[in-house]
């Protein structure tokens, strides 16, 4: 059998395919939150950490164009058989009673789109500046990019700050049936391992879930006022 | 008891069906499911109406035949039990319960509840079988089997094919049967012949069947009467991924 056809044409391909790249974005979303949550070490920190990916446009790009690949590929594997799914029972049942499935496994599609909605704000809020332009030409004493106060000043409209909120709650929905799922897509998930799966997958829910969650919590909560005179 | 039925009825294949509302009365408890559509079917045959459709063999929960989803549960919701082995006192005086036919695409309807499970014959044809020597019945214990995987592969071997995995999976997948027969066989030395043709061809056919992919949902698990797990999807997971790369390399 071609490999190519195995993979993108078959289910169980197309699970590897969306068990992979889920697993690159776990990897992104980790060190994202990582790298932004220096915002509590202080302007000096996150500004520095900002300036060092910018003086590295050949390694900021390819891993930007790389997430953009991963992303595509995981949408796409989703749409496919989701479609697939949908196609499966055209005829539904008049009594549905979900038994066993948990809410997160349910809603995967939706919570998956909801934050893809969400990383297309994301981006026009703090990368593109399509939002709010003012905000990216905030500089700080040395001539750098002044991150520290352009995540002080998004995060201090409610309304803004509530829409992240509840975009790290769908997120980290999504992430608590994905995490486990994907060692079940790549074939680890039995017996014991599937303990290790599970702890593992609602550990990683909440971690991203409260250390995102904690910026503009904490914002909201008068973090870096100072700042803002 | 006396009970009211919401059951789907559908003349053909072809005919659009809808949901017939009959009152079931003088209920024994001690009734099973299908005993109790049996007198219902009795009382409309006496009025000279058509009597429900439904399938069902061996009454004891071990052929597989019986599919009916109660209550939007397949085969009634009760831990390891088929639609046959579900008796009357699991219901109260009065109840209204609604009976409907496997829904998927690959499980058409032929006749009120009755469901042509074609596609799951298909999918053992396409590699649901081992390579056996002719000759004399070979003596017992010849081939040496581990204990655990011999464990593992009879846990496989008991899933009778009824099809409630794809009844209650919201994606209409046949993962868990399909697992399990892979499962079954690759565990076993006699099964190894084929191993990797029979998960590739075997996934295939389920694929061209039109079944849903696993979402792992755990709804399959929960309602197969041969409490089959999870745990083999994952295996066939494996199996395919190493059958993948052995044909490349």
């Amino acid at each position: 059998m071609n490999l190519f056809t195995a993979i993108f044409h078959s289910t169980l391909g197309k699970k590897y395919l969306m068990a992979i790249t889920g697993l690159l974005l776990i990897f992104f979303v980790i060190g994202h939150m990582i790298g932004n949550l220096q915002i509590f070490l202080g302007p000096e920190s996150i500004n520095a950490y900002g300036a060092f990916l910018k003086s590295k446009p050949a390694l900021l790009w390819g891993a930007r164009l790389g997430l953009l690949a991963t992303v595509a590929v995981h949408i796409w594997s989703a749409i496919t058989l989701s479609a697939k799914n949908r196609a499966a029972r055209p005829v539904t049942y008049k009594v549905n009673r979900s038994v066993a499935a948990s809410y997160a496994s349910r809603t995967m599609i939706w919570s998956g789109l909801i934050v893809l909605a969400f990383i297309i704000y994301h981006l026009l809020h703090f990368t593109v500046g399509a939002v709010n332009p003012e905000l990216l030409a905030l500089r700080d004493e040395a001539g750098r990019h002044d991150i520290y106060l352009m995540v002080i000043q998004g995060f201090s409209h409610p309304l803004v700050s509530g829409f992240y909120l509840l975009s790290m709650a769908l997120l980290c929905s999504h992430l608590s049936h994905g995490t486990s799922s994907l060692f079940q897509s790549l074939g680890f998930r039995s017996g014991q391992q599937k303990i290790w799966a599970n702890r593992l997958a609602l550990l990683l829910a909440w971690g991203i879930f409260l250390g995102n969650s904690s910026i503009p919590l904490a914002i909201l909560m008068g973090f870096g006022k100072e700042a803002l005179k | 008891m006396n009970l009211t039925l919401h059951v789907w009825r559908q003349e053909n294949a072809t005919d659009s069906g809808e949901f017939v509302t009959y009152l079931a009365k003088d209920v024994s408890p001690d009734m099973s499911f299908l005993e109790m559509l049996d007198v219902v079917n009795e009382d409309l045959l006496e009025k000279g109406a058509d009597p429900i459709a439904f399938d069902s063999d061996c009454r004891e929960g071990i052929c597989g035949t019986c599919s009916l989803v109660i209550n939007g549960s397949a085969h009634g919701g009760q831990k390891a039990t088929t639609a046959c082995q579900l008796h009357m006192r699991s219901f109260s005086d009065g109840e209204t319960i609604t009976i409907e036919p496997w829904r998927a695409r690959p499980f058409p309807v032929i006749r009120d509840l009755v469901v042509d499970r074609g596609s799951f014959d298909r999918i053992i044809q396409a590699g649901g079988y081992v390579s056996a020597s002719t000759g004399g019945a070979p003596d017992a214990n010849t081939i040496p089997v581990s204990k655990p995987n011999s464990d593992k592969a009879m846990d496989a071997a008991q899933c009778i094919g009824c099809g409630a995995c794809v009844a209650a999976c919201k994606n209409a997948s046949a993962m868990l049967f399909v697992s399990a027969k892979v499962s079954h066989m690759s565990l076993l030395p006699q099964g190894q012949v084929e191993r990797e043709q029979r998960v590739l061809d075997m996934v295939s056919q389920m694929d061209q069947e039109g079944f849903g992919a696993c979402t792992v949902t755990g709804s399959c698990e929960a309602v197969c009467p041969k409490e089959i797990s999870l745990d083999f999807i994952a295996r066939m997971n494996r199996e395919y991924g190493r059958a993948l790369i052995k044909s490349c390399s």
